[in-house]
């Protein structure tokens, strides 16, 4: 069976022509079912490129890349809006809708499957809450939540529709040591326990003990892994 | 610290399941239930992948939810929103004033033919309006007596006068409208008691409800009774006083009889007259005595009932005139005015969650889903600002109609044309401000 993520010579390059840039050069990488794999190197190296490529956010140019059995190069924005509900996004902000509760907001991914009712959308969301430690907390808007709890709520989001993947980028920026590490903690487990891989660029020198793979990226290239 | 005693800090303990201090590792976090979740199990790809387009259509109700989601965002921003709906609100209002006062004046412009009690009436084909008729020969009045159930034919003369004002001797043009009054073809509110007075040579009676600047006829009739004024060039007693209105055409009116009106108006023709007003039978069928009436009289005339005198009137006003156009013009000034104020709260709206819409899009939200709840949002404010703003336009109405004497009301046809011009005015907002949606961009998310 083909892995989750199986890259093969991906090139990518901001701007055309004489001004071309490459940010990414040849990057072949594959992450297996329930891998954590670390994305770590300078600001400017490419990772989050390498990240949003693999996120279906932006058009592929060169290369080869299959996320969960879809090819994305060439690929239509149907076809990469269809990948993108497969994946549990979590981003450095929480990005969460101010004006929505953290349990409404866990379910707003699950009004894009079909068939689930409100009743039923709610009490996955209430679940996944209280699976994240947030269970008294799930009607509180965002802005009454600390730091860390925003985060277990975005975490919550990621991982309530059952994603093939998850793509994460600098989740523990913004949170202490311990949070920090309850969160990955969180993810590591999920991982383990689902067979669902993980991908997270970071700098955070705190949490590399909780990958599986470390993969450093300098000037577009993968330099180790 | 496990995360679940963080939680218990400063609020009632959390339902603590037995097995969460079994848990393994720092953090206690209940993997129990997270194995209970069926829908965390990694999902076949096939399922969805198989056609991500049709699982969009059916992954919700495609309407509901992204309208709902605009609902809440609107009223999480409660100044936000009150301003929205007070300016939808406010080109409500302009709209309605406009269309309520262009109604209200073309209803005024008919006053004349609709005090009117006939049941034909004879007009020469080259009349524009009333007050600007092509006389004909007074004689087709008897010509029409010659149908059997026509009961009467009265000719109806208008003209033009000055009339002083007695207060302060200035001279104003009025209507004059002259007919014989005992033979019941106008019913002016008023005019029943002065039948008598005004068979007396050089006697008129005066519109009440004629704007100021002819002075104060009523008042002065009330306190002095019949007394002198002059009309045109000749000397005439003012007997009493009867209700028409001011209208485009005439800012008094004076109504005298046949004879009366031909002292006044000397170079008149006396065999012409302006208009005829023909009573029937009762129970006679009007269209056949139509028919029988345009077969037996010459080219010179043309045989109406009161329903196409009236639209006659109007449609001169409405088409023969720049007024329809005006009030049209200040309706579109609303309407953009409240677009303007629509586009500005949706535009900001998206511009402060752009970060949050573009999260919705890397997490699988499709454009069209971003689209609807803009057009959700639109559609929101265009039905929350027009139910106050027609409340407020019934109260207005009888305010000014009270004051203005003009016939302003709600009416039902102008109330669904206004909700379909604000409904459009909000849609056409929404188009402008979801052109922003396209700089949330899911890949700037990282």
């Amino acid at each position: 069976m083909r892995p989750p993520i199986d890259l093969a010579d991906v090139c990518y390059a901001y701007g055309s022509g004489e001004l071309a840039r490459p940010v990414l050069r040849d990057v072949s990488l594959s992450v297996g079912p329930g891998e954590i794999v670390l994305l770590t190197g300078p600001s400017g190296s490419g990772k989050t490129t390498l990240l949003t490529l693999i996120g279906a956010l932006r058009a592929m140019q060169a290369g080869s890349a299959a996320v969960l059995g879809q090819q994305l190069m060439g690929a239509r924005e149907a076809e990469r809006v269809g990948l993108r509900r497969r994946i549990g996004f979590i981003f450095q902000n929480h990005n969460l809708l101010g004006f929505l509760t953290a349990r409404q907001n866990v379910a707003m991914t699950l009004e894009l499957e079909p068939g689930t009712t409100e009743q039923d959308r709610l009490a996955r969301a209430g679940a996944m809450l209280k699976a994240v430690g947030l269970g008294e907390r799930a009607d509180a808007l965002p802005a009454k939540l600390s730091g860390g709890q925003r985060q277990r709520v975005a975490v919550a989001r990621a991982l309530v529709g059952g994603p093939g993947l998850v793509l994460a980028d600098e989740p523990t920026a913004a949170l202490d040591r311990q949070t920090g590490h309850e969160v990955m903690a969180l993810l590591r487990d999920l991982a383990k326990q689902r067979g669902v891989p993980i991908l997270m660029v970071t700098h955070d020198p705190r949490i590399l003990d909780l990958a599986d793979r470390v993969v450093a990226i300098e000037d577009g290239r993968v330099v180790t892994g | 610290m496990t995360l679940l005693e963080q939680e218990g800090r400063g609020s009632p303990p959390p339902a603590t399941p037995p097995d969460a201090g079994r848990s393994p590792g720092p953090v206690a976090w209940k993997e129990s239930e997270i194995n209970r979740l069926p829908d965390l199990q990694p999902q076949p790809p096939q399922v969805v992948a198989a056609d991500p387009r049709r699982g969009r259509v059916r992954a919700s109700p495609a309407f509901i939810l992204p309208v709902r989601l605009a609902w809440r965002q609107l009223r999480a921003g409660r100044t936000r929103l009150a301003s929205a709906i007070a300016g939808v609100m406010f080109a409500c209002v302009l709209v309605f004033m406009q269309l309520g006062f262009r109604s209200a004046l073309f209803d005024s412009a008919t006053n004349l033919p609709q005090a009117m009690r006939g049941e034909l009436f004879l007009v020469h084909p080259l009349t524009q309006a009333l007050f600007r008729t092509e006389a004909m020969p007074r004689s087709r009045a008897y010509q029409a007596l010659a149908v059997p159930d026509v009961v009467s034919a009265v000719p109806i003369y208008f003209g033009q006068a000055n009339w002083r004002n007695a207060d302060n001797g200035r001279r104003r043009a009025v209507q004059l409208i002259g007919f014989d009054a005992e033979a019941g073809a106008v019913a002016f509110p008023g005019l029943a008691g002065l039948v008598d007075a005004l068979k007396q040579p050089d006697t008129v009676a005066f519109d009440r409800r004629s704007r100021p600047e002819f002075g104060d006829v009523a008042g002065r009739l009330a306190r002095e009774g019949p007394f002198e004024a002059e009309l045109g060039s000749r000397r005439v007693t003012v007997v009493g006083t009867v209700e028409l209105g001011p209208s485009f055409a005439a800012d008094g009116n004076v109504v005298l009889s046949e004879t009366n009106f031909r002292r006044v108006m000397t170079r008149r023709v006396a065999s012409n007259a302006d208009l005829i007003a023909l009573r029937l039978r009762p129970g006679a069928d009007v269209d056949a005595v139509k028919r029988q009436l345009a077969a037996a009289l010459p080219g010179d005339v043309l045989v109406v009932t009161q329903a196409e005198l009236v639209a006659w009137e109007r449609r001169y006003w409405e088409n023969g005139t720049a007024i329809g156009f005006i009030f049209a013009f200040g309706s579109i000034m609303g309407l953009i005015v409240g677009m303007v104020i629509v586009y500005q709260i949706l535009f900001t709206d998206i511009a402060t969650h752009l970060r949050e819409y573009a999260t919705l899009k890397a997490m699988g939200f499709s454009q069209g889903y971003l689209r609807r709840v803009v057009m959700g949002a639109a559609l929101i404010l265009a039905l929350l600002g027009f139910l106050p703003g027609t409340l407020l336009s019934v109260g207005l109405y009888r305010l000014l109609a009270g004051a203005t004497f003009l016939p302003l009301y709600m009416d039902p046809s102008r109330a669904a044309m206004v909700f379909l011009l604000i409904f459009g005015m909000c849609a056409s907002a929404g188009l402008l401000a979801m052109r922003k949606l396209r700089e949330a961009d899911p890949a700037d998310m990282f």
